[in-house]
C-alpha cells in the first residue's frame, strides 16, 4: 500500500498576516458600526480587547500560524474546567483582569507588587511567533505578544540565593468555576531554574495575534517558554517568587510519575500513557493528516540545550 | 400468585411480557437507529468540518465512549428483564452485543488507521508499553470470538450451555473495557466520567452476583428465583 505523507500546508492556503490582520480590523469596525449585532468571538473579548502591537520579532519562526479560533477554543485552563472548550464558556465573563496586582517575593532586593499597567510598559512589545507543544501531544504555533521575561527580572534585582523562579496562577473561587475539580491543587504553581526564566527565548506575555490576551489564554499576563511542554507556561500570574530550592510544580505533585520538573519537549522521552515521539498540528488537515514528528525541545534546540549541557533528560523528564 | 412474583417496577405491568411480533420487529428496528446516531453524527460533523481542533481525537474518543454504552445497555437487559417481567428484552441482547463490537471494532480501527496510520510497530510498542492500551486491546479481542458464535447456527453448534460459557466472557471484557477508560483518564486524577460508568457496570454485576448467591446457597422463596419463570409470571 501506497501512503503518501501529506506535505506541509502550501504558501498559497496561508492567509498572510496583512490579510488576516485586515479581515480582523474590518469585523472589529463593523461591530463598531453596529453592523454586527454579534459576533461571538468579539463579544467574547473584554473590553480591554485592545490592539496590543508589537515588533516583529527575528526569534520568530516562519511556520504558518494555527488559526486566532483553534488557539481561543482549544484551550486547557483547568480552573475554568477540564474540557477543552470549558476556557472559552467560562473565563471571558468570569475573570477580571482590572485591578490585577503580581506580587514580587522571595530572594530580590526590591519585593514589591506590581500593577498589571505598570508591567505593560515596563518594556516594548515583541510579537514572538512560538510552536506550542502540549504534552497531550497536539501543538500550535501561536503570534504572541509580550516582552522577555528577563525584562522584569532584571528590575527587581534577584539575590544570589535566587537559583529558582516559581510561578503562581489566580485561585479565585469566585471567579473560577474549575477550583472545585480535586484533579489539582489550586493554586496552580509552575518553577523555571532561574537561567531558563533569564533566557531570551523566554517571555512574559499580554497578547496574542496582536490583541490582548483573550482571558482563556491566560490574561492578563502569562508564561511562555517555548522548549518546554505547554503546561509549565503558566496562565494570568500572580506571583513570581525568586527561591533557592526547586519549586514542586502543580503537576509533578499531582502524578510525579508522569510529569517532572524539567518537562523538556522530548521525543524520546514518552509520557507513560502515549508516545511523545510525534504530535498533532492544530487545524492541519482534518481526518486523515498524519501526526508530525516532535522536535527535540520543540525545535529550540539550537537556542536551549547548552542550560542541559552534562543533565541525563531521561532522568531529570 | 406470591408478592415476589410481582414486576419489581411498579410501570412494568403496562407492557406485556409477550410483544406480537410486529411491534417487536418494530421496536427493534427503532432502537437500532437510535443506536446508530452516534455514528450517524460523526460522520456527518466530519461532512460539515465540526469535529473541531483535533479531529481525530474527538473521533476516537466519541467511538470509545458509546461502545462503553453499548457495552452497559447490552448487559442491562437481563437486570432490566427480572424486574419487569418483559420477556421479549431478551431477544434485543444480541443486537445491542453485536452494536457494542462494532463500535469497539470502529473506535479501534480508527486508532490503527487515522491516529497510527497502520504503524505496526508503533502499534505494537503502545500495546505492550501502555497498560490502559493493553486492557483496552485485550477487551476488543476477547469480543472477537463473541460476535463470531452470536448466530443461531453457533448456539446449535456449540450448546446452549458451552455457549452460555463461553459468553459469560462478557463479565471479563466488560471491567477490562471500564479499566482502559479509567486508565487512560487516571493521570489527571480525572475519574469522574469513569466513576460513572464503574458504578452502572458494579451495580449490574451486583444484581448478578446477588442472584448467583441466592440461587446457589438458596431461599426461603424459591418461586421467585428461577429467572427462566419471569415470563410465565403474570401469567401463571
Amino acid at each position: 500500500m501506497l501512503i503518501r505523507r501529506r506535505s506541509d500546508i502550501p504558501p498559497s492556503e496561508i492567509t498572510p498576516q496583512g490579510v488576516w490582520r485586515e479581515r480582523r480590523r474590518f469585523v472589529r469596525a463593523a461591530a463598531a458600526a453596529g453592523l454586527v449585532v454579534s459576533a461571538g468571538r468579539l463579544a467574547a473579548q473584554d473590553p480591554a480587547a485592545a490592539k496590543l502591537p508589537g515588533k516583529a520579532s527575528p526569534l520568530s519562526t516562519m511556520e504558518p500560524v494555527t488559526s486566532y479560533d483553534l488557539v481561543t477554543n482549544y484551550c486547557n485552563f483547568y480552573e475554568f474546567g477540564t474540557d477543552k472548550d470549558d476556557p472559552p464558556r467560562h473565563a471571558p465573563k468570569r475573570l477580571k483582569t482590572r485591578p490585577w496586582q503580581v506580587a514580587i517575593e522571595g530572594e530580590v532586593r526590591s519585593p514589591r507588587s506590581i500593577g498589571i499597567d505598570e508591567l505593560l510598559k515596563l518594556a516594548p512589545m515583541e510579537e514572538r511567533i512560538y510552536r506550542l507543544r502540549c504534552v497531550e501531544a497536539w501543538s500550535a504555533v501561536i503570534p504572541w505578544v509580550g516582552y522577555p521575561l528577563a525584562e522584569l527580572i532584571r528590575r527587581v534585582e534577584p539575590t544570589g540565593n535566587a537559583k529558582y523562579v516559581e510561578f503562581t496562577t489566580l485561585a479565585d473561587p469566585k471567579q473560577m468555576n474549575g477550583l472545585g475539580s480535586r484533579v489539582l491543587e489550586w493554586p496552580y504553581v509552575e518553577g523555571l531554574r532561574i537561567d531558563e526564566a533569564m533566557h531570551p527565548l523566554t517571555l512574559l506575555a499580554f497578547g496574542l495575534y496582536g490583541e490582548v490576551l483573550p482571558a482563556q489564554n491566560g490574561a492578563p499576563l502569562r508564561l511562555v517558554v517555548p522548549w518546554k511542554y505547554g503546561f509549565k507556561s503558566a496562565k494570568s500570574l500572580v506571583r513570581i517568587r525568586f527561591t533557592a530550592k526547586e519549586p514542586v510544580n502543580s503537576w509533578q505533585r499531582s502524578a510525579p510519575q508522569e510529569y517532572g520538573f524539567y518537562s523538556n519537549v522530548n521525543p524520546n522521552v514518552d509520557h507513560p500513557r502515549w508516545s511523545q515521539a510525534t504530535e498533532r498540528r492544530l487545524g492541519e488537515g482534518g481526518l486523515l493528516a498524519r501526526r508530525r514528528p516532535t522536535q527535540m525541545f520543540n525545535g529550540y534546540g539550537d537556542q536551549v540545550a547548552a542550560l542541559y549541557a552534562g543533565l541525563d533528560l531521561k532522568r531529570y523528564y | 400468585m406470591s408478592a415476589a412474583s410481582r414486576p419489581l417496577l411498579p410501570f412494568a405491568s403496562r407492557v406485556p411480557p409477550v410483544l406480537a411480533p410486529k411491534s417487536f420487529a418494530r421496536l427493534r428496528a427503532v432502537l437500532f437507529v437510535a443506536a446508530l446516531l452516534p455514528l450517524a453524527r460523526l460522520v456527518a460533523l466530519a461532512a460539515g468540518d465540526g469535529l473541531g481542533a483535533n479531529p481525530v481525537e474527538f473521533v476516537i474518543r466519541s467511538l470509545g465512549t458509546w461502545t462503553l454504552v453499548l457495552l452497559l445497555v447490552t448487559l442491562s437487559v437481563t437486570p432490566l428483564r427480572m424486574a419487569t417481567g418483559w420477556a421479549w428484552l431478551i431477544r434485543l441482547r444480541r443486537m445491542f452485543g453485536l452494536l457494542t463490537f462494532f463500535y469497539g471494532a470502529l473506535h479501534l480501527s480508527a486508532w490503527i488507521g487515522l491516529d497510527q496510520w497502520f504503524d505496526a510497530a508503533a502499534i505494537w510498542k503502545d500495546i505492550v508499553k501502555r497498560p490502559y492500551i493493553t486492557v483496552g486491546a485485550a477487551a476488543l479481542t476477547l469480543m472477537l470470538p463473541l460476535a463470531v458464535t452470536s448466530t443461531n447456527g453457533w448456539v446449535r453448534r456449540l450448546g446452549g450451555r458451552n455457549w452460555q460459557r463461553l459468553h459469560r466472557l462478557v463479565y471479563l471484557i466488560a471491567p477490562l473495557g471500564v479499566m482502559h477508560f479509567w486508565w487512560h483518564k487516571a493521570g489527571k486524577n480525572d475519574i469522574g466520567e469513569p466513576m460513572i460508568y464503574a458504578g452502572v457496570l458494579a451495580l449490574l454485576l451486583g444484581i448478578r452476583l446477588m442472584r448467583w448467591v441466592r440461587n446457589r446457597y438458596g431461599s426461603v422463596d424459591s418461586s421467585a428465583n428461577n429467572s427462566s419463570t419471569v415470563s410465565l409470571r403474570r401469567t401463571s
